[in-house]
This record gives C-alpha cells, sequence and structure tokens, in this order.
C-alpha cells in the first residue's frame, strides 16, 4: 500500500515541478511587452553607443582639420599586433631645422584587438575610440585606414 | 590515485564503434572533438582530443611588454576574461612588490564577482540548451546582458575587456558603475529564482542530473579538477577562501561546497555561487574608496630576474600564472595552468558506462572552455 | 439536441457538386475527378499547412522567450517560412556516396506519405471529412505509426553513425508510445462506442468527453498528450534529432526538399495528433456548450465548425510547443521507464475504469 501511495506522490511531485516550469514560460508568453530584442536596423537612428564604446580607433581633428599627433611612433610600439604603423616626414620648420612630422598613420582594423593600449600611451592624446560599429566592407582592404586627414596639420597649442 | 589512472588507459578495439562528437558538434561549445566509443547507447570510453584552437599564447607573451601580455589573457578562457587579466597584473605586481591602491582592489574584486556571474549566466543557459531545455538559453542570456552593458559602459568592451593592467587599471570606471550593479543585483535577485523554477526543480532535469557522471573527492584531487567541478565533489579548493588576493579578504562569503560529487552537486555549486556573488558584490560596491585607478608605474615595465607565480580562482577553477623573468621587459618564459584542461580530462572516468545523453550532461556540467584548454 | 441542427452541414455542400458532377460526366469519371480534386485540395492545404505551423512555432517560442521571432520577410513576418521553403528547394542534394541511394530517396516519402493519409480521416467540419471510415480511430493510429518505417529506413540508409543511433531511438519510442496513445484513445472508444470519428464527434454534441468523462477522461487526455508528443519525436521527446547529442539524428545526411520533407511531416503530425485530441477529447468542432444555457449555448452555434475544429486543434499544438520550449529533453532509458512504468499501467487501470463508469452509466 504504501508503494502505492509513494508512486501516486511522485507523479503528482513530477507534474507540479513541470507545471512550474509551463508557468514560467506562460507567463512570458502573455507578457509580450518583456521582449528584449532590440530591433536593430530600424532603431539605428536612436541607437546610441555608450560614450566608451571602442568601435575602431580614430583620430580627432578640429575644425581647421588640426590632430594632435606628432608622429613620435609610441602607439606602433605598443601596439601588441602591429596594427599601427608610422610613416613620418622630415620637413624644415620656420627656424630652418629639419623636424618630423607625421606623414600617414595607418590602422589595421582588422587586425586591431581593441586592447587601448595605444590611446592610453600616446603622449599627446591624439588617438580616441570611435563609436562607429557596422565594419563589414567587401573588401578587406578597405579596413586599412589612413587616420590622418589628407591635408591636415599638427595643432600647435601653448605650452602650459 | 595514479596508478589507477594508469591502469585506466584506454586501449582501442578493432570493433569499437566510434562515433567523433566535434570539431563542430553542437554540444562541445567549441572546437572539441570528443572521440566517443560506444555499445549501443552506452559510452564504452571517451578520448578527448585537444588543439584545434591552439594559437600559441604562452609562446606569443614571450615575445611581448607585459602590458601587452594582458589583451592575450583575455582569449584563453573569454568568459573570465577579468579574472585572467588580474592573475597576470597581481604576478607582475608581486614581482615588482608594487602596492596597488585601495579603490583597484575593490573594483577588481567586483569586476571579478560580475564576470563570474556573467559566466555562471551563460554556463547556465548552455547547460539548459544542452540538456533539451532550448528555453534557458535565452533567460540567461537575457539576463547575462545587463552585466555586459555595465561592463560596456565602463571598458567600451563587452567580453574581452582588458581593463586591467599591470599596477591598476587602464581607467576608471564610470561614474554610473555602482548604480548600474546595484539596479542589476535588484533585477537579477528576482530572476535568479526563476532560473531554480525552470530548470532545477524540473523533474525531468532532476533525473538527467542526479547521480550522474560521480566524481569522488579523490578523484577531484587526483585529476587536479577545481573551481565549481571541484567544489561539487566535496573537493574545497576556493582560492578566494585560502589564497585571498585583492578585496577578498574584506568580505564576509560562503565557500560552497556540495559532496555528491554527481552532475546535480557541480550545477548546485554554480547555481548557489551566482548568490554568493551578489553577496560578495552588495558589501562591496558602497564601501569604494576613492583613490587613484593606478599605482604609479614606470611604462617600461622589467621584472628583476627571476620565478613569479601566481593563482587566482577564475569562473572554472585554479588559474596559475607562472613567469620566469630574465630581467628584460619581455618575459622568459610564461606558463598558464589553465583549469579547464584539468576538467577535460577527468571526463573519460565520469561518462564511461553512462549513456550519450549523460555524457552531454556531464561535459556540460563540467563548464569547459575550449580555447583556455588550447591556450 | 435541437441546437445542433443549425450547424452548417458541409454535407450539403460536397453534395450538391457531386450531383453536379454526375451531371456531366460518367459515374467513373466523376469518381476519378473527385479523387484527383480531393488530392488537389489536400496537398495545398497540406502544404500551407505545414509553413504555418512552422512560423506559429517560431513565433509562440519567440515570445516564449523574450524574442520577436521572424518578423522581417513579409508583415509579421509571416513570408518568412515560404522564404525559408524556397531556400531549401533550392538547395544542393548532396549525394551520399555510400548510401543505399534505393532506401535514402524513398524514406522522407514514406513518412510525408504516412501523416498524408493520417489527415485524410480527420473531420474538419460538419460533414467535411475526405472518407468516415467506421474504424477511423483505428486506422489513424496505424497510418500515423507507419512513419516510423520510413524514420528507420532513413537512419539506416544514411550510412551514419548518428543518423542510426537517432533511427534506433526512434524506433524504440514510437513503438513503446503506441500502445499508450491507443489505449488513451480506447477510452474514448469505450465511452463512446464507436470507433468512426465523426461518430464520436457527434456523441459528445451534449458535452466534450474531457467533461462528461470525469477524472477518468481527463488522464486519458493527459496520457494521450503526453504519448502523441513522444510518438512524433517532438521535444521533451525529440531523442530521435536530440540535436545536443546526436546533432539532428536521423536526418543528418539529407539536404536541401529531403529534408524539408522531413521538417514537414515533422509539423504536419503534431497537426495531426492535435487534431486527434481535439476530436476525440475535446469535441472536434462541436461548439461550446453549458448545459441549459439555451441563449449562450445558440450563439456557440453560430460560430462555424470549421472554426471550432481549429480552436482546438489549435489550442492542443500550443500546448504541445508549450511543452517542448520548456522542458529538458528525457534520456531513451527514462522515456522507456516513462511509458513502461507509469503511462501503461495508469491508462490499464484507467480502462478498467472507465469500463465500470459505462458499464454503470455514471457518466453524463
Ligand atoms: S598617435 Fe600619439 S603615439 Fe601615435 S604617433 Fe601620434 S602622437 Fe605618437
Ligand atoms: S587598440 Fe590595441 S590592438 Fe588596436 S591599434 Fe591600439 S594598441 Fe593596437
Amino acid at each position: 500500500m504504501n508503494m502505492i501511495f509513494n508512486y501516486i506522490r511522485e507523479i503528482f511531485r513530477a507534474i507540479s515541478s513541470l507545471w512550474a516550469g509551463m508557468r514560467i514560460t506562460g507567463k512570458y508568453f502573455v507578457s509580450p511587452g518583456q521582449i528584449v530584442t532590440q530591433k536593430y536596423p530600424e532603431n539605428r537612428a536612436t541607437l546610441k553607443m555608450q560614450e566608451r564604446f571602442k568601435g575602431e580607433i580614430i583620430m580627432p581633428h578640429d575644425e581647421n582639420n588640426q590632430h594632435r599627433c606628432t608622429g613620435c611612433g609610441i602607439c606602433e610600439m605598443n601596439c601588441p599586433n602591429g596594427s599601427i604603423e608610422i610613416l613620418t616626414n622630415r620637413v624644415p620648420n620656420a627656424d630652418g631645422k629639419t623636424e618630423r612630422i607625421i606623414d600617414k598613420h595607418i590602422y589595421h582594423l582588422s587586425m586591431c584587438t581593441f586592447c587601448g593600449l595605444c590611446v592610453k600611451t600616446c603622449p599627446s592624446d591624439a588617438l580616441a575610440f570611435g563609436q562607429e560599429f557596422e565594419h563589414a566592407v567587401f573588401d578587406r582592404k578597405k579596413l586599412t585606414k589612413v587616420l590622418n586627414q589628407p591635408g591636415s596639420s599638427l595643432k600647435k597649442e601653448a605650452k602650459q | 590515485m595514479s596508478e589507477e589512472i594508469i591502469k585506466n588507459i584506454i586501449v582501442r578495439e578493432n570493433e569499437d564503434y566510434i562515433i567523433n562528437m566535434g570539431p563542430q558538434h553542437p554540444s562541445t561549445h567549441g572546437v572539441l572533438r570528443l572521440e566517443v566509443c560506444l555499445q549501443g547507447e552506452t559510452v564504452k570510453y571517451i578520448i578527448p582530443h585537444i588543439g584545434y584552437i591552439h594559437r600559441g599564447i604562452e609562446k606569443m607573451c614571450e615575445a611581448i611588454t607585459y602590458q601587452q601580455i594582458i589583451h592575450l589573457t583575455d582569449r584563453m578562457d573569454y568568459l573570465s576574461a577579468h579574472m585572467n587579466n588580474e592573475a597576470v597584473c597581481l604576478c607582475v605586481e608581486n614581482a615588482l612588490q608594487v602596492e596597488v591602491p585601495e579603490r583597484v582592489k575593490y573594483i577588481r574584486t567586483i569586476l571579478d564577482e560580475l564576470n563570474r556571474l556573467a559566466s555562471h549566466q551563460l554556463w547556465w543557459s548552455a547547460f539548459g540548451m544542452d540538456l533539451g531545455a532550448l528555453t534557458t538559453f535565452f533567460y540567461g542570456l537575457r539576463d547575462r546582458e545587463m552585466i555586459l552593458d555595465i561592463f560596456e559602459e565602463s571598458f567600451g568592451s563587452r567580453l574581452l575587456h582588458s581593463f586591467n593592467a599591470p599596477g591598476g587599471l587602464m581607467h576608471d570606471v564610470h561614474p554610473n558603475f555602482q548604480k548600474g550593479i546595484k539596479d542589476f543585483i535588484t533585477y537579477f535577485r528576482k530572476k535568479l529564482p526563476e532560473y531554480d523554477q525552470l530548470l532545477t526543480g524540473n523533474v525531468i532535469f532532476q533525473q538527467r542530473a542526479k547521480g550522474i557522471g560521480i566524481m569522488s573527492r579523490e578523484k577531484a584531487i587526483a585529476y587536479g579538477v577545481t573551481g565549481p567541478s571541484g567544489r561539487g565533489s566535496g573537493f574545497s579548493c576556493d582560492l578566494r577562501k585560502y589564497a585571498p588576493y585583492s578585496a577578498y579578504d574584506k568580505v564576509q562569503f560562503n565557500e560552497i561546497l556540495y559532496t555528491e560529487g554527481d552532475t546535480l552537486a557541480r550545477y548546485k555549486v554554480r547555481m548557489d555561487e551566482m548568490w554568493e556573488s551578489m553577496n560578495i558584490i552588495e558589501q562591496l560596491v558602497d564601501n569604494i574608496p576613492e583613490g587613484d585607478y593606478t599605482a604609479k608605474m614606470k611604462p617600461i615595465i622589467k621584472l628583476p630576474a627571476g620565478e613569479y607565480f601566481q593563482r587566482v580562482e577564475t569562473a572554472r577553477g585554479e588559474l596559475a600564472v607562472y613567469i620566469v623573468s630574465d630581467g628584460n621587459k619581455t618575459p622568459y618564459r610564461m606558463k598558464f595552468r589553465s583549469p579547464n584542461f584539468s576538467n577535460l580530462f577527468v571526463m573519460n572516468e565520469l561518462a564511461a558506462g553512462g549513456k550519450i545523453a549523460d555524457l552531454i550532461a556531464i561535459s556540460g556540467s563540467l563548464d569547459l572552455v575550449i580555447p583556455d584548454i588550447d591556450r | 439536441m435541437s441546437s445542433t441542427s443549425t450547424i452548417y452541414d458541409f454535407s450539403t455542400l460536397t453534395g450538391s457538386i457531386d450531383a453536379a458532377l454526375h451531371n456531366w460526366m460518367s459515374p467513373g469519371l466523376v469518381l476519378t475527378a473527385e479523387l484527383v480534386l480531393v488530392g488537389l485540395i489536400f496537398l495545398t492545404f497540406y502544404a500551407l499547412l505545414g509553413l504555418f505551423l512552422v512560423y506559429l512555432e517560431r513565433k509562440v517560442c519567440a515570445v516564449m522567450q523574450n524574442r520577436y521571432g521572424p518578423n522581417r520577410v513579409g508583415p509579421l513576418g509571416l513570408l518568412q517560412t515560404i522564404a525559408d521553403l524556397i531556400k531549401l528547394l533550392m538547395k544542393e542534394l548532396i549525394p551520399i556516396r555510400k548510401a543505399d541511394q534505393f532506401l535514402f530517396n524513398l524514406a522522407p516519402f514514406i513518412v510525408i506519405i504516412a501523416s498524408f493519409m493520417a489527415i485524410a480521416a480527420t473531420p474538419f467540419a460538419k460533414g467535411l471529412q475526405a472518407v468516415d471510415l467506421n474504424i477511423g480511430v483505428f486506422y489513424v493510429m496505424a497510418v500515423s505509426s507507419l512513419g516510423v518505417v520510413g524514420i528507420l529506413l532513413a537512419g539506416w540508409s544514411s550510412n551514419s553513425k548518428y543518423s542510426l543511433i537517432g533511427a534506433m531511438r526512434s524506433g524504440a519510442q514510437i513503438v513503446s508510445y503506441e500502445l499508450s496513445v491507443g489505449l488513451s484513445l480506447l477510452a474514448i472508444v469505450v465511452f463512446s462506442g464507436t470507433m468512426q470519428l465523426s461518430g464520436i464527434v457527434e456523441s459528445q454534441a451534449d458535452g466534450w468527453w474531457i467533461f462528461k468523462g470525469h477524472i477518468p477522461a481527463f488522464i486519458s487526455f493527459v496520457i494521450f498528450l503526453v504519448a502523441s508528443t513522444a510518438e512524433i519525436n517532438r521535444g521533451p521527446f525529440d531523442l530521435a534529432e536530440a540535436e545536443s547529442e546526436l546533432t539532428a539524428g536521423f536526418h543528418t545526411e539529407y539536404s536541401g526538399i529531403k529534408f524539408a520533407f522531413f521538417f514537414l511531416a515533422e509539423y504536419i503530425n503534431m497537426f495531426i495528433v492535435a487534431a486527434i485530441g481535439a476530436t476525440v477529447f475535446l469535441g472536434g468542432w462541436m461548439p461550446f456548450h453549458i448545459g441549459n444555457w439555451e441563449a449562450f449555448n445558440h450563439v456557440m452555434d453560430f460560430i462555424p465548425s470549421m472554426v471550432w475544429f481549429f480552436l482546438k486543434t489549435f489550442f492542443v499544438v500550443y500546448l504541445i510547443m508549450w511543452f517542448k520550449w520548456t522542458f529538458p529533453r528525457l534520456r531513451i532509458d527514462q522515456l522507456l521507464t516513462l511509458e513502461w512504468k507509469y503511462l501503461m499501467p495508469i491508462s490499464l487501470i484507467n480502462i478498467v475504469v472507465i469500463a465500470f463508469i459505462v458499464l454503470m452509466g455514471w457518466h453524463f
């Protein structure tokens, strides 16, 4: 008798545990307001990435098309995977001495691991993280970018 | 015990019915290949084959500086990225005898626990899916998303954050950090009981997990199974208790121990650890001291010649970092003792003699992350 | 009951079509024409139903999982499954060199034909039924379990280890669960005293069996649900395809349209068992009536019988989906334990109880 009693109790316990699970899924089924999916391409206009989001490395330019990169090459040295190449030129400056200026700051997005070392170590704060994240392209070459815009120059700041 | 392991060396026979699970298989969670020998539905033995995602991280570390190593450690056990970072950082800091600011210690501990929570959530989702309850996957990921948002706000990345640097952190946390965490904990305290109702109590789940893949404490020690998997066998191995680092000596928490050693015990350890992690975070999050986010460090770190060792408790067990330095700015040799490697090889012991479905449950309950095995 | 007479009888429509055809051609031709006509209607219905069920399942599970589900192709994503079908049609049929070609190609057809045959006996509305066999319940059960032959063949002929395990599991599963399905349906056959599906529906004019038959009828409904979920290889009993264990089970090696056949058959089978369940336990196309509330009953009668049938069927379909998206999968030995240790004995006892009830005339 005891065995039959246990048998029946087992069945009821099993059914109630199954019902507990079904209540959870059922609860979500009747409350579609809890859907968490974002409708991505539609919400593009309102979608705002976090300000610190590491989308890509950019070199901010001001309204005079000036950046702050001196071409020192520290970022190139600190990059763990060779994503940055610095090409410099030597040009004579006003005093007649030759001076090193940046020619091309080449950035390989395809190799970058977003470790943030270049941004952190740049002595003149010339680099920053951009919020752009739609990086898909049809040609791998397009992922190699020149960060300093053509015709840009070094912003000379008054030394504090 | 070791003789017993030798006794258990597998001999293949010609008529064995062998199927290859993986490298592309839905439930090996990565490129792990299990050579499974079957007798009908029963598993006779398993031979794990690893190396499909070997990237030579240890060797790569020998060519780069200590700051740069951090970003490689992210890519070992990508679900405990922060703890891996921390292991290297602690090792370097100890070698240089740098005292990191209190603020850094607190933040690191909080991030550790958040990362552990996120990792356990993902494990829960995937474990449910291994057992065929597909809905768990979405609930787990839904809640994990909240943690990832906190990460993204502070570090800019969600999975591989490279947020630690030798001496402290890369930069300070976001002003919203504390509020975000508190919101999350209030939210998750409500959601975690749902996990239990959906899966833990379920009679089918109980049947699938109870008494399956029993690992004795001795076996756990013999194979070096650490972390929640080891603690499910009663092997008390929580480094946060035994060798506290960062701010773990300032918080009260329990080491979760279950002695059954079966799949259900390993499952319960992780479920309870989620509660415990939330307790730890709650104790710390209001008391983060003000201060610098990093200690003063030289731009080029050179460890004095010698050998350095540090272990931390990741979400999967004990991660140890061993650095041999010859005084240069790059390590002479770097070795990681990854928890998953040891946890994987106990699988044959656990699953042999069970059914195929048990094998899946066991490998799910060991919570393997394959890139950490291969490195 | 008088109110049933107000329900539109489809046999007047089919009868008039039949009469019209008879005016046109010879009886032999009429028969052929009608067969072709019915066949075409069923084919279209079958394909549309399959597509809709796939869509429905994806939507239901999505909402349960806090997602939107398909929402890109067409309004509310309604055309998503059609797009998927076109994709499947255009996919390459990968030939397996070491497979048993004949059986390999035959298997999907067996599976789909079995489900096709079962749908023929379903009473969709009053008087709308392709064949009203006097052993309807028996026929449906027999035919729907033919599908397992296809599954076994598929697993065997693919010459793949995963497929073979899946097929063998499926064989063991269907053979055992067939019993419980049969016994639970038998309960209602005992109640209603007929095996004819239309007769069973008629017998529920004054109340559905699940209400009329006291607790035993409810128990057999639950058993029917569980066992038939197992019989159609759906979660939590989807051991034959158990994607986390066997990648895709018996249809691992199939691609393109042959895979689509298996896929479609699975969903149609779900519809069939839901339809049988609705017909036998929930009154089929009978409207919902409450005792003597004449006004209420009258309003219910105005809802067409077809709508009632589909409402009930989709309710059962929803239940089956709800199971699948909540529960973990069983292990093969637990599956058999459930059948032989729980469902079987309970349904046997249940039948005895029901026979007793019927004997004493205790049911309403
Ligand atoms: S970006 Fe900064 S670190 Fe890199 S070259 Fe320019 S100034 Fe130097
Ligand atoms: S973020 Fe890291 S990997 Fe990327 S360019 Fe900068 S230093 Fe290199």
